[in-house]
């Protein structure tokens, strides 16, 4: 859809003005229902766009995603906007800086129509944690759009983005785009800077494009990757390259590993029957397909909800009340004529986080307080060795790894909320992909009741360009 | 099932202020979480060493200067302290006097 839209703004068909405009009109149209957005910046939007109107007026060249508008998670910085991360602590947060991943698409001269809703601090699989709205599934009303990124899906699934930025940490993109139908990547760690980024869990987040197809995620995606001297764990060797002319070399003697592991008997018969059809659809095109195994898989969400919450609760101490953010006893300290510095802790940390934030926070406190640090977080950093193990071991036989991206479709809106172990589960087939750092790549591969099913793809580390076009390849066959 | 003196304690050191009514949530919230890591233990890893940074970078040290922010960042930054003096933050006291 971008390429289109480019050659269009090339050949003089449509302004980027235009196109913006009509990107927030459907957001004016749409969004009341679909909740997507949490704020839109229509001034920039246009004015950018306009500087792009007046280059290609000037008869000079422009890039691919040059005035192509698209939108950014809420925890994504965007210097001068409100960036809350779904969360009422940061109710009042302007981000006083571009997030290097902004700085790359400015430079590109993307046009950004506004922040979208997410669960808070990224911390759910279904948007309903954020603080300030609920997202619909833009293919069912009645239900929940996945998440954590379920506003960057549900803006572009519902038509009111080009493109979008989300961040995975567990399948905080690749769920939500098999919740609403759309591609979702999450690259390799490392692949894309962080810095900006509100951080969750700072050795499992990735930041990440969703698109309406794998070559609209590759051209988001080459635009974004690279080395960052901000973020210190990018990786300054991995080939940058414009992946979306890498898409089309085909898949012929590709080895595509099934996990037997995720293929159990418990897989929704629906699921199963269309990843099943997927994997004939690989063969067709000339892949081979292998029975591997993954003998830790039973192990990655234990060993996710320890390191996970455990980087939360040190990642999330920033939040206190003095430097930014809400401060929550100005009124009762003006009456009293002191509060000290713990009670504005307490107060501010108790009022501005939600019920899930709180529950991690305290959980990583207690499996890295003393004399529970062995057991807990010690353990699952042993164990996440052997995970990332498995996947080595895979990688000497296949190419990629092969998997339905969820275990259901997306349910209904509250089915979930009152059962913190039931919404975990939901990420069963995402998290090893972060616990072991490779990329991950969802797709459409079908429809059961009417609502969207994913595949997901998973490749070797910083072999983004196997991943896509194994994707691209099964996108474009008929 | 973790007592509601431990889910105190936990909440004092992520300081995070409770309600009495929380406090019984979160007792059968986390232990039900803790329940959920016993399949762990059952993983041999006598002989693992914990993982480091997953794609095996080395850490490196960047030099320890300032990097400056402009005018404008400086600006956006201050305005976003709740509470300050001149350009600089205030900070609560520490001791209840």
């Amino acid at each position: 859809m971008i390429r289109e839209l480019h050659e269009q703004l090339k050949s003089g068909a449509i302004t980027s003005v235009g196109l913006t405009e009509e990107y927030l009109k459907r957001i004016e149209e749409h969004d009341g229902d679909i909740q997507a957005f949490l704020s839109v910046t229509r001034e920039e939007a246009l004015a950018a766009a306009k500087a792009v109107d007046e280059k290609i007026a000037r008869g000079e060249e422009i890039d691919l995603l040059e005035g192509i508008p698209g939108a950014l998670k809420d925890n994504i910085s965007l210097a001068g906007v409100r960036t809350t991360a779904g969360s009422l602590i940061l109710d009042n947060y302007i981000a006083p800086y571009d997030a290097t991943v902004v700085e790359k698409l400015r430079n590109r001269g993307a046009v950004i129509l506004g922040k979208t809703n997410m669960d808070e601090f990224a911390m759910g699989s279904s948007t309903e944690s954020s603080a300030y709205q609920k997202t619909k599934n833009p293919k069912d009303l009645s239900r929940v759009p996945g998440g954590s990124s379920g506003g960057s899906a549900a803006a572009v699934a519902g038509g009111m983005a080009v493109w979008s930025l989300g961040s995975d940490t567990g399948g905080s993109i690749r769920q939500p785009a098999a919740f609403c139908g759309i591609v979702g990547l999450k690259p390799t760690y490392g692949r894309v800077s962080r810095s900006g980024l509100i951080a969750m869990a700072s050795s499992l987040d990735q930041i990440g494009p969703f698109g309406n197809s794998v070559e609209d995620v590759a051209i988001v995606f080459s635009r974004i990757a690279g080395h960052d001297r901000l973020d210190a764990t990018t990786a300054e060797a991995a080939p940058d390259k414009p992946f979306e002319n890498y898409l089309s070399g085909g898949i012929k003697g590709l080895r595509i590993g099934i996990p037997k592991e995720y293929f159990s008997a418990d897989l929704d018969p629906g699921i199963k029957k269309l990843a099943e059809e997927a994997l004939e659809k690989f063969r067709t095109l000339g892949a081979e397909t292998v029975e591997i195994s993954l003998p830790q898989s039973a192990s990655a969400l234990p060993v996710y909800y320890i390191i996970m919450p455990a980087e939360v609760s040190s990642n999330l101490a920033r939040f206190d009340g003095i430097r930014y953010g809400m401060r929550v006893n100005d009124a009762k300290e003006r009456e009293a004529g002191n509060s000290t510095l713990l009670e504005t802790y307490l107060d501010t940390r108790g009022y501005g986080f939600g019920t899930e934030v709180k529950r991690r926070i305290m959980l990583g406190t207690y499996t890295l307080s003393a004399g529970y640090y062995d057991t807990y977080y010690g353990k699952a950093q042993k164990v996440r060795a052997l995970i990332k193990a498995d996947f080595e071991k895979a990688f000497e036989s296949v190419d990629l790894i092969f998997s339905p991206t969820t275990s259901e479709t997306a349910f209904p809106l509250g089915a979930k909320s009152a059962d913190p172990i039931k919404m975990y589960l939901s990420d069963i087939f995402t998290v090893p992909a972060n616990l072991a750092g490779v990329p991950a790549i969802s797709f459409p591969i079908g429809e059961e009741s009417g609502l969207p099913v994913g595949g997901q793809l998973m490749g070797k580390w910083f072999d983004e360009e196997t991943l896509l076009r194994a994707a691209h390849a099964f996108e474009t066959s008929a | 099932m973790l007592t509601r003196e431990e889910v105190k304690h936990i909440a004092h050191l992520a300081r995070i202020g409770l309600e009495e009514e929380e406090i019984e949530k979160y007792q059968k919230d986390l232990s039900s979480v803790l329940d959920f890591f016993e399949a762990l233990k059952a993983v041999d890893t006598d002989a693992v060493e914990g993982i480091g940074h997953i794609t095996g970078r080395i850490a490196k040290a960047r030099s320890d200067a300032e990097t400056g922010a402009s005018l404008e960042e400086r600006e956006r930054i201050l305005k976003n302290i709740p509470e300050k003096k001149g350009g600089s933050v205030m900070v609560r006291s520490i001791l209840n006097v």
